[in-house]
């Protein structure tokens, strides 16, 4: 073919005739079907099957749908929940029983305090009950933000951030910093909100061993050397490392000073989670932070729950402005829900009037779990977790009696042995998954611990 | 990109479209399948976007709607409005960047400057450089009963919105167009403010425990029994938090295997739970029925992708009305698509619970449908009851098994006692088993009010999205700078009113919006209107340049 170019139009037409013929029609039928290549359907090497109108009817006939739920079978443990009737003080009447309350997370006994009640009411009589409207839209009261101004002065940060539900706050604040992509360290006991949140951004997650230092130091490092084989990547992936401070599934406390300085070894954020320490631990009720004393501008951010100590609805968030401002605009659930009643955010903040007035009560709190750690050690069959000064402790059976359904039942009728065999008042304990959790308040009697050796009694 | 277009009446209207729109198979199969058709390609032009059902017997009153489309000019402005606004923002990070400009963002802290920034420049771009200028039309601070007029604490910025400061007045008497207060129980008098006293005095205000373990009060209990009754289900559940009610029982009802189709603006508490059950999600256009059953056939013929094994659950998730665009689901078209292809029906009633229907029970009562129909029923106590909290109603066995399996119930606090109390009183009233008619009256009032506001406002020639019964009325603004001007002129002219922008509408149909109260009276919906009129001519005048 570069030899026809070469030559002129007239010269090429000759050396046409010149040619061979069958290479002419070789090369004619060569382009042939180089067009036809060209023009024809391409095909995929998988044909995808085409099903007729009646398949398709037939298929849809023929679907049967899994039932909406599976059946619910009638000796399940908790079908019906005990049902308490009046107030969830110190006294409670559950079932038509009267018992002292070792079940709720009533810290500070400050369910039924009569200052809280009262400025409860007055805030329902200015503001009425319902806020009908997220923060966005009319629904930020003065109260709200009075409330975040305390907080963010009780915690010494620089702002707090208030949601209306418990559950809601850190499971709505973690995914509010971290991303697909992201990093995070979590503690194995970490709580079922934090794994909502967790779950919810979509980071990559790491568990470490309960409060294991060194297992936590090994996931970092292996971090570290794999940043090192993509620097350019490492650059944008943020890293956090999310604990507790008092762990609900456990009562035992996060070692934070060592955290602190994992942190700035590895530069690594730490989200803390304070709802069973805030108001519990610490000189002022302040948390671990106080406890261990941590300076509070290296956490970057505290969430707790103001249902335990507090003894209202909600939660809230303190840190950093840089921190906490972010979720105005990305927290899910502040954004895009209602905000608090204002008369749960009076109570809180008369809550809060009572723990700074009188920093005495966390003294008489932490003696009083002393006490009844004291006299918990020792039953035979359950085992105590906790630690002593942890206001929720945990008594698992020592050994499994096979499966988990029946250390579930031997569990429940401990607890409806101390509900209903022993002489008033009596205790009530409740029944979580796998343990009995024992949760203090306030003026506990010293009648109660006469009655666990009737306990020891029922093991035997 | 905008909806579709033109008003849509459908009233049994057959037209012109006579023959089936497919051609008869290879085995004679003449017949259609689908419920709804899907229109014909040879349309004419000015009908291109008419969604026309056939089974309009389906509906027992004409169901109005209209989302009329965006005029061209108004498009190319607003987005000529962004172009100059983006960069203007640029220049400005640059200038801040160099220091030229004083910066008032927070800056992270001197020990942690060379950890991996906690935000990168981009995501907060729209936030730093565009919300930051308007942002004194959100989250102004009230300090009174949010009913239909309302006080609001007055705050001035000094540094163009970057701190505002409490002057330490009031604004009083603002007009409530923001609240969702439908049926005027935001309020501080009357019986139920005296049994929420009541409760406080004898429960207290916090209850310390999970509903599992010791949170489940007597009125608990009350409560939900009142509330199966009002909805005409066996049982129902309630929450502490209508949020989380969405993001923690979704999960509970399916998994993996399951298929999820959800509306495309659904809230962000539906899309949430349906990430965090794991099934498949697919979106179906907005209120589009031909869209819904293509779905559903292609998800039963085809099954799971890529397995091809059959799904487990199909479930349905759509919302009673929606906010942003004050639309109505098309109800008796979804339960007939879940009845031929025997799907799960989920419906959050979160704004249309009390609001909508002869008898306030919600969207199933407003066409006259069974409640039963309807799988799992769920919706909020904040809009119309004037309380927090959500509820699921539906069949005994899956209240049940929400009861045991349920993420809210075994591991967040339960519901304050003054606010069960505040459901219980409310709901009674709405029923009529306070021996008042106070219920009976203020749903009457609600839709005169609804009907008489949007009336007028359409008059006015302004562009109002979404059904005609539906409280929620979305206005349409459009440009950037009038999101601005809007809500400051209204509230000079003491009326507090709600616009939404981007990111929760799509960039160019930013919007007002107007929530109708039962407490609104006849004067403050004409100061109102008389208001929106004004700042009209103010903005489309082409005497003002």
């Amino acid at each position: 073919m570069v030899y026809f170019c070469t030559l002129g139009p007239k010269q090429s037409w000759s050396c046409i005739n010149w040619a061979p013929a069958y290479h002419l029609i070789l090369e004619g039928i060569l382009i042939l079907w180089i067009i036809r290549l060209l023009f024809s359907k391409t095909y995929k090497l998988q044909e995808t099957y085409k099903l007729t109108e009646k398949e398709k009817e037939d298929l849809i006939e023929e679907w049967q749908p899994e039932p909406l739920v599976p059946p619910v079978s009638k000796d399940q443990p908790f079908l019906n929940y005990d049902i308490v009737t009046g107030p969830p003080s110190h006294k409670i009447t559950i079932n038509g029983k009267e018992c002292i309350n070792f079940a709720s997370f009533n810290f500070l006994g400050l369910l039924d305090n009569e200052r809280v009640k009262h400025k409860a009411l007055a805030s329902l009589k200015k503001y009425g009950v319902g806020t009908c409207g997220p923060r966005g839209f009319y629904g930020t009261f003065d109260v709200h933000l009075e409330l975040e101004s305390r907080l963010a002065k009780f915690m010494k940060t620089e702002e707090a951030i208030i949601y209306s539900y418990g559950f809601a706050t850190i499971a709505s604040a973690i995914p509010a910093y971290s991303k697909r992509g992201d990093i995070v360290f979590v503690d194995e006991a970490a709580c079922f909100s934090i794994q909502k949140g967790l779950q919810a951004s979509r980071s990559f997650i790491k568990y470490f061993k309960h409060n294991d230092m060194e297992d936590l130091e090994r996931l970092l490092m292996e971090q570290e050397q794999e940043d090192q084989k993509n620097p350019r990547k490492a650059r944008v992936t943020r890293r956090f490392i999310v604990v507790e401070g008092l762990y609900i599934n456990t009562a035992d406390v996060c070692p934070l000073p060592e955290l602190v300085k994992l942190k700035y070894k590895y530069k690594v954020r730490i989200f803390l989670e304070e709802s069973m320490s805030f108001g519990v631990l610490g000189e002022h009720g302040r948390g671990v932070t106080e406890h261990f004393g941590v300076n509070i501008d290296d956490i970057d951010l505290i969430s707790a729950n103001m249902e335990n100590a507090v003894a209202s609805i909600g939660g809230f968030c303190c840190g950093r402005s840089f921190v906490i401002d972010h979720q105005r605009l990305s927290g899910q659930g502040y954004c895009f829900s209602a905000s608090l009643p204002p008369m749960l955010a009076a109570a809180a903040i008369e809550a809060l009037n009572i723990m700074e007035e009188d920093p005495g009560i966390f003294t008489v709190l932490r003696e009083k779990c002393r006490l009844v750690y004291e006299e918990l050690q020792g039953i035979p069959g359950l085992k105590l977790r906790g630690e002593q000064f942890a206001p929720a402790l945990h008594l698992q059976l020592e050994r499994s009696f096979g499966s988990r359904d029946t250390d579930l039942k031997m569990l429940r009728s401990i607890v409806d042995y101390c509900l209903l065999v022993l002489p008033n008042p009596n205790l009530f304990l409740p029944i979580p998954s796998q343990s009995c959790s024992c949760c203090l308040s306030r003026p506990v009697l010293f009648t109660p611990f006469t009655t666990y050796t009737k306990l020891k009694a029922l093991l035997h | 990109m905008t909806e579709s277009s033109a008003n849509k009446l459908l009233n049994g209207d057959v037209c012109h479209r006579s023959s089936s729109g497919k051609k008869s198979g290879k085995n004679g199969f003449v017949k259609n399948h689908c419920l709804f058709q899907q229109p014909q390609k040879y349309r004419r032009l000015r009908e291109k976007n008419q969604n026309v059902t056939r089974n309009s017997s389906l509906y027992k009153k004409p169901f109005l709607e209209s989302f009329e489309e965006t005029p061209l000019l108004v498009a190319v402005l607003t987005y000529m409005g962004y172009g100059i606004l983006t960069i203007f923002g640029y220049l400005r990070d640059f200038l801040r960047h160099w220091n030229i400009e004083k910066c008032h963002v927070a800056r992270e802290r001197e020990e942690q400057k060379d950890f991996v920034p906690l935000y990168q420049d981009f995501e907060n771009f729209y936030t730093r450089n565009l919300y930051m200028r308007i942002r004194d039309n959100w989250n102004r601070p009230i300090c009174s009963v949010p009913g239909a007029k309302m006080d609001l604490v007055e705050r001035v910025s000094h540094d163009y919105n970057w701190t505002f400061q409490h002057t330490g007045k009031v604004v009083k008497d603002v007009i409530n167009m923001g609240s969702y207060n439908y049926l005027g129980f935001a309020e501080n008098t009357g019986t139920c403010a005296d049994a929420a006293v009541e409760a406080t005095h004898k429960y207290g205000v916090g209850v310390g425990s999970t509903r599992y373990e010791i949170g489940n009060l007597d009125i608990h209990e009350e409560m939900e029994q009142l509330v199966a009754r009002f909805l005409g289900v066996e049982s129902s559940m309630a929450f502490g938090m209508g949020f989380a009610t969405n993001s923690m029982n979704i999960p509970a009802l399916t998994g993996k295997g399951c298929l999820i189709l959800s509306d495309e603006l659904n809230h962000a508490s539906l899309v949430l739970g349906a990430r965090l059950s794991g099934s498949t999600i697919r979106v179906f256009k907005h209120n589009n029925m031909q869209s819904l059953e293509k779905l559903l056939r292609d998800a039963i013929v085809h099954g799971q992708p890529r397995t091809h094994r059959p799904w487990k659950k199909i479930l349905i998730v759509v919302e009673g009305i929606y906010s942003m665009e004050g639309s109505i689901v098309r109800l008796p078209e979804v339960i007939a698509l879940k009845k031929r292809y025997k799907a799960y029906l989920y419906l959050d009633e979160a704004h249309s619970i009390g609001a909508l229907g002869p008898n306030g029970r919600g969207v199933v009562d407003y066409f006259g449908l069974d409640p039963k129909d309807v799988d799992i029923m769920m919706g909020t106590f904040t809009k119309s009851f004037g309380a927090a909290g959500g509820y699921i109603g539906g069949k005994r066995e899956l209240i049940d098994y929400l009861r045991n399996h349920s993420h809210s119930a075994l591991y967040a606090t339960s519901m304050s006692p003054p606010v069960a109390q505040q459901i219980i009183t409310s709901m009674k009233t709405i029923m009529g088993e306070d021996g008042t008619t106070l219920g009976a009256d203020r749903l009457r009032q609600l839709s005169e009010n609804t009907t008489y506001f949007r009336r007028k406002l359409r008059d006015m020639g302004f562009i109002i999205y979404g059904n005609d019964d539906s409280p929620v009325v979305p206005m349409m603004l459009y440009m950037p700078a009038k999101i601005g001007a809007f809500g400051r002129e209204m509230l000079k002219r003491n009326i507090g009113t709600v616009v939404v922008g981007f990111p929760a509408t799509p960039i160019i149909e930013s919007r007002a919006r107007f929530c109708v109260s039962a407490a609104h009276t006849r004067e403050m919906l004409d100061t109102v209107k008389g208001a929106v009129t004004l700042n009209a001519e103010y903005f489309y005048s082409s005497d003002t340049i």
